[in-house]
């Protein structure tokens, strides 16, 4: 007991993980705790670390140091199928020659499960999935979306508390893949086991987790319920990252000891900003998200930026508008219905309490 | 007026001319080589069913006038090589107990040597894969007085005859195969979805259960090709059948040497051609049966989960 004291009432903990390809270290010194019943999304572009973690934490890859717990069981050196955890691949990874029946209930026959808890067990997965009419087919002869059903199935069948998901949905089109995202979204109400999920898409990881795991450079960047890295991201990365289009970057500096920001000849007000204290700094970044701008005509000192309509992008809900500001462009989102001729020159309104401002030196947020 | 001219002109699929330049140029170059292969074989199947009368009119085209498988009957089981009278079947039976141990050794335990090394790799396995591969690039001519030492000394060490015997010859067979067999497995597996891999060990499965459960039914297509590989190369080995074992126990193709470069008596082109045929009957027949087998094997591989 006193060697898992420290992981009491998590489902899953990292401590001090590092994992080193010859020269080449993929993850440094990762810490993570996962609390029972929580979806955990790693997210984070190519080459980030984040399927080396999920690799690790399934026991695919061994690590060079550190540890890893599962249900206060130290699963460092442990076997895949020994650590309770089932895996969803992003190539669905189902046995070919085996029907879906076969797939579901191979890692069942390897633990020696008597045969009928196996049936038991392959049932309630198919009823779960709704699956059942597939049992006896190939996996050759489903649809991308009733494979990675199936490929979830197998996961579900060996009722473990932890599910990892490796990027389940980039195989899937684009209309398949927000169904199996609401699917794997009810399936975790359903179920209320641990989860942690993959991803490099953004909407994936916004819609589907309780916690994001930002990722870069084998570290984690941000930790945090979506909503937070959205509205107050940690540091530049996580600020450029999230959000589509991206976030918009005005470079400047902060002047009256913190209270306003200087944009080329516009001045900005700073009093409602919701941060630490701001204080001077001759090159800050001020990040405004497209949402939380609004074009006028008129100016309001302090709180607009003067700008020129570039283009619009009319995307059916709603419009995106290109505007050039100081040499910087910027884009803005409006309702579609109103459409705007390029040249047109006008006043962007800028909601202070929702932007964010950062040192461009340690590209923290103030 | 406009509209109707251009009504007018082409429409649906664009006629093709058979007697095209390309097209002849293309099946005049196919029946050219298809002629190069198939005269030679033409001319042996028609001797071997002529008499030696026929023969000696000079006339190697001519279809037999007389078809007799008189020829047929004495390369199998009458002609003599040395002391020996009792034909080909004498080799034929040697190369059958060469050739099966022979390509179920060197393929079981290439593939198994192919798995490992995409899936299972160790501290210097990529070197253990090169060192296999230099082996590839060894002419075979450089290994053989080595070898016949080391066969002679194994045996002498486990106290039974290794050099001269069918055995030694099944393990030399195995040993020369490894490298281009091994590379082929190898490569055949590195293409999987390693994913497959990945997921058969969250299930529990562990090395062998791995590779014959799931590795083995997908591997059809690629145990076709080393089959055919082996089976034609091991049956059409010359060298290694002379120098690793004896008269008494040569295989076919030294045989059918010995028939044919036999220098007393008078030469029986008939007999001679029907042993050559015999002898390559086997190989023959091989990719006609897994001609089929292949593409079923591809097709039945082609079905990625």
């Amino acid at each position: 007991m006193n060697t898992t004291s420290g992981t009491h009432s998590h489902s899953i903990s990292v401590r001090d993980l590092t994992l080193n390809f010859g020269a080449v270290s993929v993850l440094k010194n990762l810490n993570l705790d996962v609390a029972e019943g929580e979806f955990i999304v790693l997210l984070g572009p190519s080459g980030c670390g984040k399927s080396t973690l999920l690799n690790c934490l399934a026991g695919l890859l061994d690590v060079s140091d550190g540890q890893i717990f599962i249900k206060d069981r130290n699963v460092t050196w442990a076997e895949p199928s020994d650590r309770g955890i089932g895996m969803v691949f992003q190539s669905y990874a189902l046995y070919p020659q085996m029907t879906v029946r076969g797939n579901l209930s191979f890692g069942l026959k390897n633990a020696k499960m008597p045969q009928p808890e196996i049936d038991k067990r392959v049932a309630r997965a198919a009823e779960i999935l709704q699956i059942e009419p597939l049992l006896d087919r190939k996996p050759g002869a489903l649809s991308g979306g009733q494979r990675q059903r199936v490929a979830i199935g197998r996961a579900l069948v060996r009722d473990v508390d932890v599910f990892l998901f490796d990027e389940p949905l980039s195989n899937l089109d684009a209309k398949l893949r927000s169904e199996l995202r609401v699917e794997i979204k009810r399936l975790h109400s359903r179920l209320n086991n641990t989860m942690v999920y993959v991803t490099h898409d953004q909407i994936e990881a916004l819609t589907l987790a309780d916690r994001i795991a930002v990722m870069r450079g084998g570290l984690i960047q941000q930790l945090d319920a979506p909503q937070v890295i959205y509205n107050r991201p940690a540091n530049l990365f996580v600020a450029g990252f999230i959000g589509s289009p991206s976030m918009n970057f005005l470079h400047g500096e902060t002047i009256d000891g913190g209270r306003a920001f200087q944009f080329g000849p516009t001045r900005i007000d700073l009093s409602d900003y919701d941060g630490g204290a701001v204080g001077a700094r001759p090159k800050a970044i001020l990040g405004l998200r497209p949402e939380h701008l609004d074009i006028q005509e008129h100016e309001e000192p302090g709180s607009t930026i003067p700008a020129v309509v570039e283009i619009d992008e009319p995307m059916g809900a709603d419009s995106l508008v290109w505007l050039k500001a100081n040499g910087t462009h910027m884009s803005v989102r409006v309702e579609v219905e109103r459409r705007m001729k390029p040249g047109t020159p006008v006043f962007l309104k800028v909601d202070i309490a929702k932007a964010s401002i950062f040192d461009a030196g340690t590209e923290q947020r103030i | 007026m406009a509209d109707t001219r251009i009504m007018a002109g082409p429409r649906g699929a664009k006629p093709r001319r058979i007697l095209a330049p390309a097209n002849i140029m293309l099946y005049g170059t196919l029946i050219v080589a298809a002629m190069y292969y198939a005269l030679p074989l033409y001319v042996m199947i028609v001797t071997s069913l002529k008499g030696m009368p026929e023969i000696r009119l000079g006339n190697v085209f001519a279809p037999p006038l007389e078809v007799t498988f008189e020829p047929w009957v004495k390369a199998w089981s009458t002609a003599c090589t040395g002391i020996n009278c009792d034909g080909l079947s004498r080799g034929f039976w040697n190369s059958v107990q060469i050739l099966i141990p022979s390509v179920i050794l060197s393929i079981a335990i290439a593939s198994v040597n192919g798995y490992a090394l995409s899936y299972w790799k160790f501290k210097g396995s990529e070197l253990f894969f090169a060192i296999l591969m230099i082996g590839a690039f060894i002419p075979y001519q450089v290994m053989l007085y080595p070898i016949v030492l080391v066969l002679k000394n194994v045996g002498d060490f486990f106290g039974f005859q290794l050099y001269g015997t069918l055995g030694g010859l099944v393990i030399v067979h195995t040993i020369f195969g490894m490298p281009i067999l091994t590379l082929l497995f190898r490569n055949y597996f590195a293409a999987l979805p390693e994913e497959l891999f990945k997921a058969a060990r969250v299930d529990g499965a562990r090395f062998w259960g791995i590779f014959f459960k799931i590795m083995l039914p997908m591997a059809l297509p690629i145990f076709v090709v080393a089959m055919i590989l082996q089976v034609t190369g091991i049956w059409n080995d010359f060298l290694f059948g002379v120098i690793y074992t004896k008269p008494d126990i040569y295989p076919m193709t030294v045989q059918l040497n010995n028939i044919v470069n036999s220098v007393q008596g008078v030469k029986e082109y008939n007999v001679n051609m029907a042993a050559t045929l015999l002898t390559g009957l086997v190989p023959l027949t091989i990719y006609f049966i897994s001609g089929k087998l292949f593409v079923r094997g591809i097709a039945a591989g082609a079905v990625k989960g």
